[in-house]
């Protein structure tokens, strides 16, 4: 019973009385209480709006170069909007789009399956988000600057993006941005992986934990490990660009060579970043919508593990064209094959799910089948690529990009799509409309393969990536206008279905508690989930632990009763203070970065000694963060109580969340 | 777990209020740690390969560096790292009055190092003339133990700030995890140090 109370909450006996605080606030609804939030749940759904209003921008930008190379010679876009359009929409669909919305989906679903009322470090939470949003601003400001946005390719290769080749602002605001994207994916990831180990109710044993956070678990690790490799490489070349070091300059010693390896050390890290959280949320759909449990699940679990361990043993493979020599293309070849064997054990186990399965095919269903299906493809194109030899024809061509986006749309991107739509009635309480739900489903199926099945054959005939535009005989032209037809009903897709979730967030049918008959311990909660999450601590007594508590429910709801008076007998249902000072510390690294990346290196005739407006600004910055971090930690981690009545609602005067009330 | 529990009773390696019985704190910074030994280990990957290829009319590493001055804060370092240890085991006994001395001890060792540093690189750019823009040593160099001296830096504002914050009267016994986080850190730092001690200085002497 220990172990249901939060160790931060424990009342601090006399000194809680006399809190070093300046400011509590306490709005719980209204512009300040979002700014201010530190509920898992909150900052799960802003990492989500954030996410789709990124898919707006980075499909327009898609739409922008299917436009452009529909017909040969075409002249929409000159050739160096291209290089924008494709370097910010790989950049945004990476960065801001799939790691959002999987760090939406882990922020809202994972604490909630382990049977938690908030993640460990729940303003380190809040923390996370805003500095996710301000990297997001920084490596978008070059849109509404004469500098102009990024144009150097996702993968930013060393030597183009040093000062010689690129000396505009551009790549300081890329550069800058995706440090500050890496800083907040690690400290989300860290709160991640201490939540799971330590915030699990009792009875959550590891080999109970539902698929997701499992899933959610490995690539925390992945994120934490991978992510500094990026940002050495980021911080080195900001160093070649801010202060003329020669770590990518070569005619002092420099190997551009090095940005390649540190990028894919942490590159091939991150494409299983993107997949693992889809992974994860197929094995919750499947089992739920064949009414059987997983298949496998320890080999699921394990197969997980050993494709994030065998994904940092394999970085090479994007360079088997750099010259690496026989043996190491050799065995990076193989161990890039050897991943192929734990992902197709995945594979036959979610089959394994189906078969025999009373199959509902409903809209998440669709979603997670095609997923299944899509990504299959994207994974046999991606052993071809395991073999050197053929890599060496496949590089740089359309067939990467065929691959690539099977793996990331028909892979992640549909599983976060069938994800949205399946948990949508726990988030909203509301449900979306079946019709709608599937024709989107149909629409973004069918637009996605007409888009990037032709891309196959166009690269095996050599179309070449990235490059603006090409004449009309070299054979690509009804491939490539079939891909832009399919494009614009991708498109078309995906603007059903978002017009459908907001619909339905606002006027769609009210839905009872656990509308799938799930199997998971968050659908045991009424929606939308209340404040606080859980009543009582649930004890979790099987691997499915909803599914067990729906066939008990005599001993469930009296070990409820017991928990719940436990928990009174501690003062009540601890929730955490919100707090002002994580949102505070973004907004100085925000102005930080602008300092950095964004204000001119001054004249030296106006401003002849170390202060200029560029060291002005980022060190004004600083102290915004420094000062918000020292506040952040005087004023504590305390809470406060709360008391709920029969109906769950929480009862009078607890609601304003007064020190009064816990201690 | 009632706040009115005799002091005697806290164990200071069991929290339980969470699954593992290991403080939330702990597993933070064991994991961020781990994160940290990445971003050092392609820094002096960097280095490592770097090395292996001087541009010719560089200076070379043995022309500059000055190993007993380096191996002198390297000592003082380590000693930091005593105290450090002894200041995390006086608050685990509630004695506050050594752990201050401790802690002070501690951040005065950090200030010795960061000192040396200081006019380390100072006699290397005014005197040796090796800077971070004229050749690859000095960028690999600065930027290696630059950041290393950041680390150090954060580390003793950390120290400082944990210092003051025990005059406030909050930090008692059952705070022992925020100074013992703390002190993780502390002797990873120096931990890193060692590395970068073989790495970049002994090895130039093999």
């Amino acid at each position: 019973m220990e172990a249901i109370a939060k160790s931060d909450f424990v009342p601090k006996g006399e000194q809680a009385a006399k809190p070093l605080v300046l400011w509590r606030p306490m709005a719980k609804a209204g512009v300040l209480s979002w700014l201010t939030t530190v509920d898992h749940k909150r900052i799960g759904f802003l990492y989500g709006i954030s996410g789709l209003f990124f898919l707006l921008v980075g499909g327009v930008e898609a739409l922008l170069i299917r436009v452009q190379l529909a017909v040969p010679n075409n002249t929409f876009l000159t050739s160096a909007q291209y290089s924008e359009m494709f370097t910010m929409h790989g950049t945004t669909m990476i960065f801001l789009v799939v790691m959002p919305i999987g760090a939406a989906f882990f922020n809202f679903v994972m604490p909630l399956q382990i049977g938690a009322r908030d993640v460990a470090f729940p303003r380190l939470n809040a923390f996370s988000f805003w500095t996710f949003l301000v990297g997001a601003i920084i490596v978008n400001l070059g849109w509404f600057m004469k500098a102009g946005a990024p144009d150097a390719g996702w993968v930013g290769y060393t030597p183009l993006t040093t000062r010689t080749f690129t000396p505009t602002h551009a790549i300081d605001m890329w550069v800058m941005g995706l440090q500050l994207l890496g800083v907040a994916s690690i400290a989300a990831a860290l709160n991640f992986i201490v939540t799971i180990i330590n915030l699990r109710a009792p009875g959550m044993t590891m080999m109970r934990l539902p698929v997701f956070t499992w899933m959610t678990l490995f690539t925390s690790f992945l994120i934490i490990l991978s992510f500094p490799a990026i940002t050495i490489a980021l911080i080195e070349l900001m160093m070649d660009r801010l202060f003329g070091t020669n770590f990518f300059e070569v005619s002092n010693g420099g190997l551009p060579i090095l940005w390649q390896h540190l990028f894919w050390i942490f590159g091939h890290p991150e494409v299983y970043i993107l997949i693992l959280p889809a992974m994860g949320i197929i094995s919750e759909i499947l089992p739920t919508f064949s009414r059987k449990p997983l298949f496998g699940y320890p080999i699921v679990v394990f197969s997980g593990a050993s494709i994030g361990l065998l994904g940092f043993g394999v970085w090479s493979h994007h360079m088997f064209t750099s010259g690496l020599g026989t043996v190491a293309t050799a065995a990076f070849a193989l161990m890039t094959m050897a991943i192929a064997v734990p992902t197709g054990v995945k594979i036959f186990n979610w089959i394994g799910t189906l078969w025999g399965g009373h199959l509902s095919m409903r809209t998440p269903m669709m979603f997670a089948l095609g997923f299944l299906w899509m990504f299959m493809i994207g994974g046999f194109s991606g052993v071809m690529h395991a073999a050197a030899p053929a890599d060496l024809q496949q590089h740089g061509s359309y067939f990467i990009v065929a691959h690539f986006h099977y793996v990331l749309i028909g892979g992640s991107l549909f599983a976060l799509l069938a994800g949205i739509q399946y948990w949508f009635p726990l988030m909203f309480g509301r449900r979306v409309s079946e019709f709608w739900g599937k024709m989107s489903f149909w629409l973004v199926f069918i637009g996605f393969n007409a888009t990037f099945f032709p891309m196959h054959f166009l690269g095996l005939e050599g179309m070449p990536r990235r490059t603006y535009t090409y004449d009309g005989n070299m054979g690509w032209n009804l491939g490539n206008l079939i891909s832009s037809v399919g494009a614009f009903i991708l498109a078309a897709g995906v603007g059903v279905y978002l017009v459908t979730i907001v619909y339905t967030y606002f006027r769609g049918a009210r839905t009872t508690r656990d509308p799938w008959d799930a199997r998971t311990l968050e659908w045991s909660l009424q929606n939308p989930v209340p404040e606080y999450n859980f009543r009582a601590i649930p004890t979790v007594h099987a691997r499915d632990g909803w599914w067990y508590e729906k066939r008990h429910s005599a001993e469930i709801e009296r070990e409820a009763g017991e928990h719940a008076k436990a928990e009174d007998a501690h003062g009540g249902i601890h929730m955490p203070f919100q707090s002002i000072y994580p949102f505070l510390a973004s907004v100085g690294i925000l102005v930080g970065a602008i300092g950095t990346a964004v204000v001119d290196r001054a004249d030296p005739a106006l401003y002849p000694g170390f202060w200029g407006p560029k060291i002005a600004v980022t060190l004004a910055g600083g102290a915004i963060m420094f000062v918000s971090v020292v506040l952040w930690s005087l004023e504590g981690c305390e809470g406060y109580h709360i008391h709920l009545n029969d109906d769950g609602s929480v009862k009078g005067d607890d609601a304003r969340g007064g020190y009064a009330a816990g201690h | 777990m009632s706040s009115d529990a005799p002091a005697a009773t806290i164990d200071h390696h069991f929290d339980p209020t969470t699954s593992t019985g290991i403080p939330n704190k702990k597993i933070l910074m064991w994991a961020f740690l781990a994160s940290d030994c990445m971003f050092f280990g392609c820094l002096i990957s960097t280095h490592l390969i770097y090395r292996l290829h001087p541009p010719p009319g560089t200076l070379a590493p043995r022309q500059v560096f000055s190993i007993e001055l380096t191996s002198f804060s390297t000592f003082i370092l380590l000693m930091s790292s005593l105290m450090m240890a002894l200041a995390v085991n006086a608050i685990q006994k509630g004695n506050l009055k050594s752990m201050r001395w401790s802690l002070l001890t501690t951040i005065f060792f950090g200030c010795i190092f960061l000192g040396c540093q200081v006019y380390e690189f100072r006699n290397f750019v005014f005197e040796k003339h090796l800077t971070i823009t004229n050749s690859i040593l000095g960028s690999t160099f600065f930027t290696l133990t630059g950041t290393h001296g950041l680390h150090v830096l954060v580390g003793v504002i950390w120290l400082t700030g944990m210092l003051l914050y025990s005059f406030t009267g909050r930090l008692t016994e059952r705070q022992a995890i925020d100074v013992e986080s703390m002190g993780l850190y502390w002797h990873f730092v120096d931990i890193v140090w060692i590395v970068i001690f073989t790495a970049v200085y002994l090895l130039e002497y093999i």
